[in-house]
């Protein structure tokens, strides 16, 4: 009975998260992926993804600090972020990259820096909900 | 040619059995299980975002594929020229920090003509574009999914396909040359198209004949089976130029293998053999144009000094060992027995003064053009890797082995019976070696050492005779000398120098020997800026004939001395760029 509540919870987290576009198919992929051999695949991917993007976070704040801002190295950053977010299935980060990339191609300073903070905070978003999602994974 | 029929040889030990794609079945060292291609496929995975690596490692893993993870290009181009064979694929990112991913791109298909599959999360048309104008066989757009990756075996089998079929077509006219011989004797104006197609079926009968032969990699059957045993004529550094300057002389058009011949007034090669290179050097010219006109970026990457040869300078001693062999002979084996030598005759010099050994290997002028290349690297190799070796005595003798007076005839002798050799007598080396972590092939000196009663103890299985694999270049006439005491050179890989697994692994994983044939040597970065990186059916033709005409030169370019003091000099300089002392700018100006 238990077993099956906290499946349902899982369930129901995974399916909401899916919905409200926080994640997409990539990491139904990644999912697949997990297997006996990696039970906790999946978790170990998106920490590894957290832990490197936030040092491209930090390197993106950085040259957000230096006028005039450096367009191509910022377009740099945030293709690879886009690269990393992307291979998750971070959607709606993803989206926000692009947002981002565009501001970068357009030159539009407040653009990218309006931008960044959307990127950030859906980054963020999306950790917590991913942590409690493992968390309860875990808790099967 | 040696060429061609080299080329061949490698083709057949690469793939002996076109009914099953697997890599294994004369490989000795495969992990895979035969027959379940493509399943162990070894993939090597570059990526600067760890995300991404372990996700395609994970998906590589499940589609049964052996995955090696890379996060730097540096790396993995150096892991790349550490096994030469010991990868089917590469898989690479676009972007990454140290290297631009296309450069990896082009590197990777010169020296080691791997398929390479771009990946990156841009998918707009230009960088695709440039994917494919650099040479990748494909591009994928991330996030990559694992259908994606499951099918990425088919560019393997598709690259050793073309690489068959170019060993077809060079086989073919090289076995057209012989029939032409004898049948246009009085035909002044040899021309290979001309001939390519009435004994195109001959020809290739005979290749296929040889091709059942060679399944089994006995190499003494292709010998055997090829219908004339002539001294094998090597185009050195010197000869080709003759015969260039005959061709220039008498006019590209009209230039006949009667009248090269009586130019060049070289004695030892026949008619025969000058029509043959002719027939080779012309389809080089006429890729070389062509190649010229198709070329974009890529042409500067190579005629850059500083971006190109910069990088290409960087390739590991063995890449241009195998090159400089190659383009000698092009024999797989003979690839591997050059290294092996050079290696040999490196460390005995690093271990004694130079006076004492540098001597004798001067005065074989011949030998020593070709070497010098080669042992550069090898010496690098060797003194970055090995430092202080216990083992030095060994080539010390080999040294003293080789007589001072030698001729070039006399090293050529040697090359008398390699065919024989290449893949019977070369396997067993790679093969061995694998379990050792190391192959050296210092121990071809070694074992000619061990000839002439030498007290060396050999260890058992993995002796093989290499004869006549020294690379040395053969000028013909080679028959007398095969009864020289150069010609048995037995290979004992155990006693290879110590010192770790640091010299170069030539052939590390015979158990890859599909990639052995399929590893042409590919050097091209010798200023002919052809924008052939990108897929060209040719490609591997043109890169041989790149091989036999650019890489000869090397020697030319640079006192024999002064390599020699390069490489002393250099030994403990890490491997970086022109390390080896190269002008490779000055490559730009090789006559060709």
């Amino acid at each position: 009975m238990e077993q099956s509540h906290i499946k349902k919870q899982i369930n129901f987290i995974k399916n909401s998260l899916f919905e409200q576009g926080y994640l997409d198919e990539q990491f139904i992929q990644l999912e697949d992926l997990q297997d006996d051999a990696n039970p906790n695949f999946v978790e170990e991917i998106v920490t590894s993804f957290y832990s490197d993007s936030t040092r491209l976070i930090r390197n993106v704040e950085n040259a957000l600090e230096n006028y005039p801002l450096d367009f191509c190295k910022l377009d740099d950053y945030m293709h690879q972020f886009k690269g990393s977010s992307s291979s998750i299935g971070a959607k709606k980060v993803k989206v926000e990259c692009t947002h981002f990339q565009e501001c970068c191609k357009a030159r539009n300073s407040q653009g990218c820096i309006r931008a960044f903070q959307q990127m950030k905070q859906e980054h963020a978003t999306l950790k917590r909900k991913l942590e409690a999602y493992f968390q309860i994974s875990r808790n099967e | 040619m040696n060429l061609a029929s080299q080329t061949l040889v490698n083709k057949q030990s690469t793939m002996p059995s076109s009914s099953s794609a697997s890599r294994n079945s004369t490989a000795g060292g495969e992990s895979n299980v035969p027959d379940q291609f493509p399943a162990g496929l070894r993939v090597l995975v570059v990526d600067d975002d760890p995300t991404c690596l372990m996700i395609l490692e994970k998906m590589l893993r499940n589609c049964k594929y052996e995955v090696t993870k890379c996060n730097r290009a540096e790396v993995a181009l150096s892991l790349l020229r550490e096994n030469k064979n010991g990868f089917d694929v590469v898989i690479s990112d676009v972007h990454m920090p140290d290297m631009d991913g296309f450069k990896l791109l082009v590197h990777i298909g010169l020296e080691m003509d791997l398929p390479v599959i771009m990946m990156s999360a841009d998918d707009s048309k230009s960088v695709v574009m440039k994917g494919v104008t650099h040479g990748a066989c494909d591009y994928l757009i991330k996030p990559v999914r694992i259908e994606a990756l499951r099918n990425i075996w088919q560019h393997v089998v598709r690259k050793k396909k073309r690489e068959w079929k170019d060993v077809d077509t060079s086989a073919s006219l090289d076995d057209v040359d012989r029939k032409e011989e004898k049948q246009q004797a009085e035909d002044p104006d040899y021309s290979s198209s001309a001939n390519e197609g009435h004994n195109w079926k001959n020809a290739k009968r005979r290749k296929d004949d040889e091709d059942e032969g060679e399944g089994e990699g006995e190499g003494e059957e292709r010998d055997d089976s090829s219908s004339l045993k002539k001294p094998r004529v090597v185009w050195c550094v010197e000869l080709h130029q003759q015969f260039v300057a005959a061709v220039n002389q008498l006019g590209i058009d009209k230039a006949v293998p009667k009248k090269i011949l009586d130019l060049m007034n070289v004695p030892g090669i026949t008619r025969e053999n000058v029509a043959s290179h002719l027939q080779k050097y012309r389809l080089y010219l006429r890729r070389l144009s062509g190649s010229h006109q198709s070329g974009g970026t890529t042409p500067s990457f190579f005629s850059n000094p500083d971006a190109g040869y910069g990088s290409i300078s960087t390739l590991s001693d063995l890449d241009l060992q195998a090159l400089a062999a190659s383009g000698q002979l092009g024999q797989l084996g003979q690839l591997g027995q050059l290294p092996a030598q050079s290696l040999a005759t490196l460390q005995a010099r690093s271990a004694y003064p130079k006076s004492s050994i540098s001597v004798p290997l001067l005065d074989q002028r011949n030998i020593v053009s070709f070497e010098n290349p080669q042992l550069r690297y090898g010496l690098n190799q060797v003194q970055n890797r090995q430092g202080q070796n216990g083992n030095i005595t060994r080539p010390m003798n080999l040294l003293h082995g080789i007589p001072t007076t030698m001729e070039p005839n006399q090293l050529m002798g040697m090359q008398g019976s390699f065919p024989g050799l290449t893949s019977q007598g070369l396997i067993p080396l790679t093969s061995q070696s694998q379990s050792q972590s190391h192959v050296s092939r210092q121990p071809v000196l070694s074992g000619q050492v061990v000839s002439p009663g030498n007290h060396v103890t050999e260890s058992t299985g993995n002796r093989f005779h290499v004869r006549g694999s020294l690379g040395i270049p053969n000028y013909g006439n080679n028959n007398q000398m095969r009864q020289q005491n150069w010609g048995d050179l037995t290979f004992d890989p155990s006693r290879q120098m110590q010192g770790g697994s640091g010299t170069h692994v030539v052939q590390h994983n015979f158990g890859s020997s599909q990639k052995l044939g399929g590893n042409k040597v590919i050097y091209s970065s010798t200023g002919e800026g052809s924008g052939t990186h990108v897929v060209d059916n040719d490609r591997s033709m043109l890169k041989a004939e790149k091989v036999s005409y650019k890489n000869t030169f090397f020697p030319e370019e640079y006192n024999q001395e002064d390599l020699l003091n390069a490489m002393f000099t250099q030994q403990q300089q890490q491997q970086g760029e022109n390390e080896l002392g190269v002008d490779w700018s000055s490559l730009d100006n090789l006559p060709v």
